[in-house]
């Protein structure tokens, strides 16, 4: 088959609303969705973790929440995000008895894992804040972890948005892997259009244009993004 | 106020406070000066437990704040603290960095949307009063990073006394301001000084510490080697290195 005519026989299948309708109303919206709020749920668990590790240590509770932590990222870093899939899809779900389906499923992976990853950027984030605004926290008579989420959590947010973003393009990259627990995403709608037209060039050229203009936007985003953050420091 | 009873304080085997005993009244303004690294700024902050004593006991209120089992949170909300860096919260607005902790506080202690409502605009009242007094109403919703340094010190001494302390404690209030800005951040200090707030206060400000201070405490290698009226220390200074230390400084 010459070019044109894959492009055509590609064209043809895509451009069918029934085609069109799977790839952006259910593939893309998927792989958005557990990238999304994959790294919400990721935001949540690494603050925590990333709480815990920046503790002081003199009393046993934080040492066991510290080990506890270090096991979780250790894990999570520690094994490919397809491993993670299907232990907890095939796995462990059955094992407790419980399915919420695989979309599910694939987003509280993604969650689970980004949080081991938001960790480490987040720690870095809050050991960037002055210690004195602990402190002053503290000596005004509010409690360590009120002082951590009112005070100085958000700043290190604020400092860590534009490496959150970076998080967010590796999670929309990594979601392609999340048809092994029979999720439809970006990936899979294409694939299905190579399975129907025997014909594999053009729709994984045309997936990979479709997540490049993703992670533009992205980047786009966290510009824009550093841009007003930098005005509203001047303003301030 | 504060009993201080044979406090020390290490950090591996530097011995940075040896033993120190003294009673801090109701009604005090004690001022502490000596030479850099001889323990004034530990001795402060072991006050409110800033900084865990070694050993000892700090008796508040009747509890010992070095016990690890007292709440002591509830009582640093009656010890005012103002730092060398202002400190004050970057997130968040000058109006704000006065209110956010009696409200968090406060509205623990009161039930129900009506009440609550009613305290927050008690709070913000107060705090509203606290920054006319500092002539900064103006500048309530700006964030700190838009202040001069002796506009966020003044406002770092009124969210102190936003929480009605009972006692305040100063390290270096003055060290980190330019020149020109002293003298008005010295001006609050004297006010409250005025209206009988007991304070507690590092400076390296002899003169203000002579005019302001009941009692000035010399401290040198980790004790107080000699203290008193602040006729009596600084003019009549009894111990050599404290008669060293004054002609270095004065
Ligand atoms: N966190 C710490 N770890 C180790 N050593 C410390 C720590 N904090 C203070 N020190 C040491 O304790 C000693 C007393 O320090 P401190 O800050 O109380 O002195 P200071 O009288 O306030 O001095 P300055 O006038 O310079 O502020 C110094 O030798 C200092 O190096
Ligand atoms: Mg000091």
């Amino acid at each position: 088959m010459d070019i044109v005519k894959m492009w055509q026989v590609f064209w043809e299948k895509f451009s069918n609303p029934d085609t069109l309708k799977i790839v952006f109303g259910t593939g893309l919206i998927n792989t958005l969705l557990i990238a999304v709020l994959g790294l919400l749920i990721g935001i949540v668990i690494g603050t925590l973790i990333a709480t815990v590790k920046v503790m002081p240590k003199y009393k046993l509770l934080p040492r066991v929440l510290d080990k506890i932590c270090s096991v979780y990222v250790g894990f999570f870093r520690g094994t490919p995000i397809v491993v993670q899939l299907l232990l907890t899809y095939y796995v462990l779900l059955p094992l407790c008895g419980v399915s919420f389906g695989s979309l599910n499923t694939a987003i509280l992976v993604f969650g689970l894992n980004s949080g081991a990853y938001v960790s480490e950027i987040m720690r870095g984030g809050i050991l960037s804040v002055d210690s004195g605004q602990m402190e002053a926290g503290r000596a005004v008579g509010l409690s360590y972890s009120t002082t951590m989420m009112k005070i100085v959590v958000p700043q290190a947010v604020k400092n860590i948005l534009p490496t959150l973003g970076n998080e967010l393009i590796a999670l929309v990259k990594d979601t392609s892997v999340v048809s092994f627990i029979a999720v439809v995403d970006l990936y899979k709608t294409f694939q299905e259009i190579g399975n129907r037209t025997y014909e594999y060039l053009m729709p994984y050229l045309f997936m990979a244009l479709i997540y490049i203009v993703l992670v533009a936007l992205i980047s786009l985003g966290i510009k824009w993004m550093e841009r007003s953050l930098r005005k509203s420091d001047r303003r301030n | 106020m504060i009993d201080v009873i044979n406090l020390t304080k290490k950090y591996g085997d530097l011995t940075v406070l040896d033993g120190i005993t003294e009673t801090i009244h109701e009604g005090e303004r004690v001022v502490i000066v000596g030479p850099s690294g001889s323990g004034k700024s530990t001795f402060l902050r072991c006050l409110n437990c800033m900084e865990d004593p070694t050993s000892g006991s700090i008796i508040f209120d009747g509890e010992d704040l070095a016990d690890m089992k007292v709440d002591i949170n509830r009582h640093r909300q009656n010890i005012g603290m103002v730092f060398q860096q202002f400190n004050l919260f970057n997130n968040k607005t000058v109006l704000e960095n006065i209110t956010l902790a009696p409200w968090l506080i406060g509205r623990k202690k009161v039930k129900g949307r009506a009440a609550r409502a009613e305290l927050k605009a008690q709070i913000t009242a107060r705090a509203h009063e606290l920054l006319q007094r500092i002539g900064l109403d103006d500048w309530a919703d700006k964030y700190p990073s838009t202040l001069s340094g002796g506009q966020k010190q003044r406002v770092a001494i009124v969210r102190a006394l936003a929480m009605n302390p009972k006692v305040i404690l100063f390290d270096e209030p003055t060290s980190a301001l330019d020149p020109e800005m002293v003298g008005e951040v010295l001006d609050l200090i004297r006010q409250l000084a005025n209206e009988g707030m007991t304070m507690v206060i590092v400076t390296h400000e002899m003169g203000f510490a002579r005019e302001v201070g009941t009692r000035v405490f010399f401290m040198d290698g980790g004790n107080i080697m000699e203290q008193g009226t602040p006729q009596e220390v600084f003019g009549n200074p009894k111990c050599e290195r404290l008669q060293n230390f004054l002609a270095k400084v004065l």
